[in-house]
């Protein structure tokens, strides 16, 4: 069984002798870094630059490119490309993270200047546009009952679908309707206004009204909470549902006191999710609800306001204060929004299996 | 025992299910799967019908038409512009934020301090979850402004490629404004789900790599990056439908004017869901039909690039080492 | 070009907690040396030592000294990846790259590691499979994916990766225990043959394999539980199987415990 062993015709590599090489001291990063900083700030002030977006760019493609050179020459150049990726990876990270501080820090900053008690509880009856004063109240009852209502229709309407699908499934009906969730996962928010649009004001006649608002926000919530509610469910060992049919427990009710409670955290989490996501939705909401001064506690009739419509309303009006009261209905939106964002993702985390870290 | 057995039997091998509550339950989850069909359905129906109208109103050719007056004598409108502005303005955005969201998720996954990685893993999932409204806020409130030095940098440098040449002045309110503005937007959906393949690289691969002597880097390259490749594909498509179907953002942003024009700088262009937000207000009926079939077009192409994803990832699937 | 490893005072940690406490030892140079002992006892973790990756697991850390020849692998200016590059491994679960073909995969290491032609690629990745025993299965078929294989070829390509690029030592982390009985076989015969070539350091939790394998045996074992693990005896394998000096390499080996 022993080949005869060939002498070595090709040796491989040029061998180093040794180990060790070279290697550039560890601070090199942070020095070269704030060199490039300083760099391009002195080049954007000498040539007249005023964008603070082109003394970054410079910064950044400065960092980079004596990285490499400063690598190639002390370390060898497949830890020079090394060196690139890595200078390349944080600066990418640099590059995203400043845009979004900055719209944190101005949405705070701008909307806190406005916002007050005042602000929440008044709407913008009797104010003049160009005018300071009045407040978002009408805009939040809007948004909750929109959104009440949506989540009223899609939620059960998507959980079921998701229980059909996972638990009833197979057949050629199931293969249509996890195909056509897919297809309506993609429908651009703007299209599901137009098609509520076209069926219920148009053909039907109906008006503006909160109720047509939260059709379309239903259809842009049903397949999001289809699809996360079936990844829950799926998760739920197979173990758990033949060892409750094995009790002699009828498939329904296997499915109604087993399978959905121990799935329960995960879909109320998908299910916040969706909310979150159609709370900030404006596009159906501008073609539907068509947006309005006063309050309007009834969401079947009439035309309501709601949060995101109200902020692009104000920004449209252009004048200082307007703007400034878009700002702090932007705030409210955001925390709204982010609200429910972590509630949810603690309740995932509440519920979660104890792993054991 | 002898009585729950047949009673077992029969309630586990029937599909059709012969108690009532087994009935009335699987009788109302496929009854919401139906729902679920009917308004799909519906909303292919309806649509199409307005857009035939539409189409058959319209006195140029839907496709080709340079102007929209679908209100004039005769109508002419047509989605040329739209079009362009769409896939333009997609295609920038996705030329900047697919590279960036895999440095951010490589970033995450492979280079932060690892106490840092998991609270900006969370952060960047809470990101993906801002109102578009309040980034169009915050765009044209300051990204116009900022945007207009480099522009000009832009202008001077690299203005001999027509693209960066600006032959009109004005405000940043262009379609590569938007384009940067959507690359931000887009950018933690992508980054999110980037990460999570990244993540699911077994580490056994990543210590064969390793092993062999690679760098940091190099371990990624053979790795990482092959591993995720059709992860990667599937985050930047959704990436691309956001973009594609983006309105309120566009609407804030853009100068609204319907021309189009190679040079990306100037201010101007529309986009199908930034022109239906606009003028369906004012629209009357032959107008609203014209924009229905606009956002027809709008979600054909969206369906489109989600079929291209699914196509990719199913064809890569040899390949992708799932198996493995 | 196989070289001799001179270990002194090695401890290795996760963060505070101390794995493997004080190890001595020496490899000689083409031989094949055999860590056994109970799980847990640090004997993958001091293999994993010998090459850097222990490093690799956040928090690892490694006090002492490990000397290839007249280098030590933890000096100042030793650069992690020029060791790993020398000191090759082969891992318990075969792992070949399932994105790369079975030529790729081989040729892995060369291309990190310089520029080649494809007919020098060619030759060594051949010499390699032959190497490994595996030329004459997979000869029609480089091209195909390294995951289409069985369990016991994957493990032989994962070798004939490693010995591709002639490293020093080659240090093998159970590479049977994934495998069945005739692969095992095939792996152990390949061992006897590679030895003529490089120092081979095997992990294994397998008795018999060592005593078949090996020309050296080192016992490992933990004081008590939570306490690091330890050295305990390092011989000839005839003599640790015979007549082992320490009693508990004795209980060890006659299974009173393991």
């Amino acid at each position: 069984m022993s080949h005869a062993i060939q002498d070595r015709p090709l040796s491989v590599a040029p061998r180093r002798g040794t180990l060790s090489h070279a290697r550039l001291p560890r601070w090199t990063p942070a020095a070269v870094a704030a060199g490039s900083v300083l760099a391009g700030v002195g080049t954007g002030l000498a040539a007249g630059w005023h964008s603070k977006v082109q003394w970054g760019l410079i910064s950044a493609l400065l960092f980079v490119l004596v990285t490499y050179a400063l690598t190639t020459k002390v370390e060898g150049s497949r830890q020079a490309k090394d060196r690139v990726a890595t200078s390349l990876v944080w600066v990418c990270f640099v590059l995203a993270v400043v845009p979004l501080l900055s719209l944190a820090w101005v949405t705070v900053s701008k909307g806190l200047a406005v916002l007050d008690g005042y602000f929440l509880t008044h709407s913008m009856n009797g104010v003049l546009d160009a005018e300071a004063g009045g407040g978002i109240y009408h805009a939040l009852l809007g948004t909750v009952e929109q959104v009440g209502i949506a989540t009223l229709i899609a939620a059960p309407i998507g959980l079921l679908t998701a229980v059909y699908l996972v638990e009833y499934g197979g057949g050629k009906l199931a293969q249509a309707v996890t195909f056509f969730v897919d297809v309506m996962t993609g429908i651009p928010s703007i299209v599901a206004g137009l098609f509520v649009l076209t069926t219920w004001n148009l053909t039907l006649g109906f008006g503006p009204s909160g109720f047509a608002g939260a059709m379309a926000l239903a259809i842009l919530m049903m397949p999001v909470v289809v699809r996360s509610t079936e990844e829950m469910l799926k998760l739920v060992p197979n173990e758990l549902r033949e060892a409750s049919l094995a009790l002699g427990i009828p498939k329904w009710r296997t499915i109604l006191k087993v399978v959905l409670p121990t799935a329960i955290g995960g879909i109320t989490t998908g299910v916040m999710l969706a909310v979150a996501r159609i709370t900030g939705e404006t596009a159906p909401v501008l073609l539907l609800v068509f947006g309005t001064k006063l309050i309007n506690p009834n969401p079947f009739e009439g035309a309501q306001s709601s949060l995101p419509l109200y902020v692009y309303e104000q920004y449209a009006v252009g004048t200082d204060a307007a703007v400034a009261r878009a700002w702090a209905a932007a705030l409210v939106l955001i925390a709204f929004v982010m609200i429910l964002n972590l509630v949810a993702r603690g309740i995932a985390r509440w519920k979660a299996p104890k792993t054991g870290r | 025992m002898a009585t729950t057995t047949p009673e077992l039997k029969r309630s586990r091998s029937a599909k059709s299910a012969t108690r009532p509550g087994d009935r009335i339950f699987s009788g109302l989850s496929r009854g919401s799967g139906i729902t679920l069909l009917v308004i799909m359905a519906a909303i292919a129906v309806f649509l199409s019908y307005r857009t035939v109208i539409a189409i058959s109103k319209d006195s140029t050719n839907f496709f080709t038409t340079f102007e929209w007056n679908p209100a004039g004598d005769p109508p002419v409108f047509g989605i040329a512009v739209l079009a362009f502005g769409t896939v333009v303005s997609s295609i920038v955005a996705m030329v900047i934020a697919v590279p960036v969201a895999i440095g951010i998720a490589l970033f995450i996954s492979h280079y932060a301090p690892r106490r840092l990685a998991k609270p900006l893993a969370y952060v960047v999932d809470l990101l993906a979850a801002v109102p578009s409204i309040i980034y169009g806020l915050w765009g044209a409130i300051f990204l116009v402004p900022y945007l207009a030095g480099l522009n000009e940098w832009l202008d001077q440098y690299l203005g001999w490629t027509y693209v960066f040449d600006k032959a009109n002045e004005g405000p940043a309110r262009s379609l590569f404004t938007v384009g940067i503005l959507l690359a931000i937007m887009i950018l933690p959906i992508i980054t999110n789900v980037t990460r999570e393949v990244f993540l699911q690289v077994p580490k056994m691969h990543e210590e064969a790599a390793l092993a062999l002597g690679a760098t940091r880097w190099e371990v990624i390259r053979m790795s990482v990056l092959p591993f995720g490749r059709s992860g990667i594909i599937s985050a930047s498509m959704l990436g691309l439908g956001r973009a594609l179907g983006e309105t309120m953002a566009v609407a804030v942003v853009l100068s609204p004017s319907f021309l189009i024009s190679g040079h990306l700088l100037d201010p101007g262009g529309g986009t199908f869901a930034q022109n239906i937000a606009a003028k369906f207000n004012e629209a009357n009926e032959y107008g609203r039909d014209a924009l229905i079939a606009s956002g027809l077009v709008l979600f054909a192409i969206t369906l489109l690039v989600n079929g291209a994803a699914r196509w990719i990832i199913g064809r890569r699937k040899e390949y992708s080492g799932a198996a493995a | 070009m196989a070289k001799r490893i001179d270990v002194s005072g090695l401890s290795a940690y996760y963060g505070a907690h101390k794995a493997i406490d004080d190890i001595s030892m020496t490899v000689e140079p083409r031989s094949v040396t055999a860590f056994i002992g109970p799980s847990g006892c640090g004997k993958s973790t001091f293999l994993r030592t010998l090459n850097r990756m222990h490093e690799v697991t956040p928090g690892g850390r490694v006090e002492g000294k490990v000397m290839l020849d007249d280098e030590n692998l933890y000096g100042t200016n030793v650069d992690p990846v020029a060791v790993r590059r020398t000191v090759g491994m082969v891992f318990q679960r075969p792992n070949p790259f399932p994105t790369m073909s079975i030529f790729d995969n081989v040729a892995a290491g060369l291309r990190l590691n310089g520029n080649y032609k494809k007919s020098q690629l060619n030759d060594i990745v051949e010499k390699s499979l032959k190497g490994a025993n595996l030329w004459n299965e997979v000869k029609d078929r480089l091209n195909k994916p390294g995951s289409g294989l069985s369990g016991g070829q994957q493990q032989r390509l994962c070798i004939a990766r490693a010995i591709a690029v002639e490293p020093d030592v080659l240090l093998m982390d159970e590479p049977c225990s994934a495998l069945d009985p005739i692969s095992t076989l095939a792996i152990e015969d390949l061992i006897g043959e590679l030895k003529e070539r490089f120092t081979i350091v095997i992990v294994t939790h397998n008795m018999q394999q060592a005593a078949r394998v090996s020309d050296r045996t080192a016992f490992f074992n933990l004081a008590a539980v939570g306490q690091p693990g330890k050295l305990i005896e390092l011989d000839d394998t005839e003599r640790i199987f015979s007549n082992p000096s320490v009693q508990a390499t004795e209980d060890y080996i006659s299974g009173r415990f393991g």
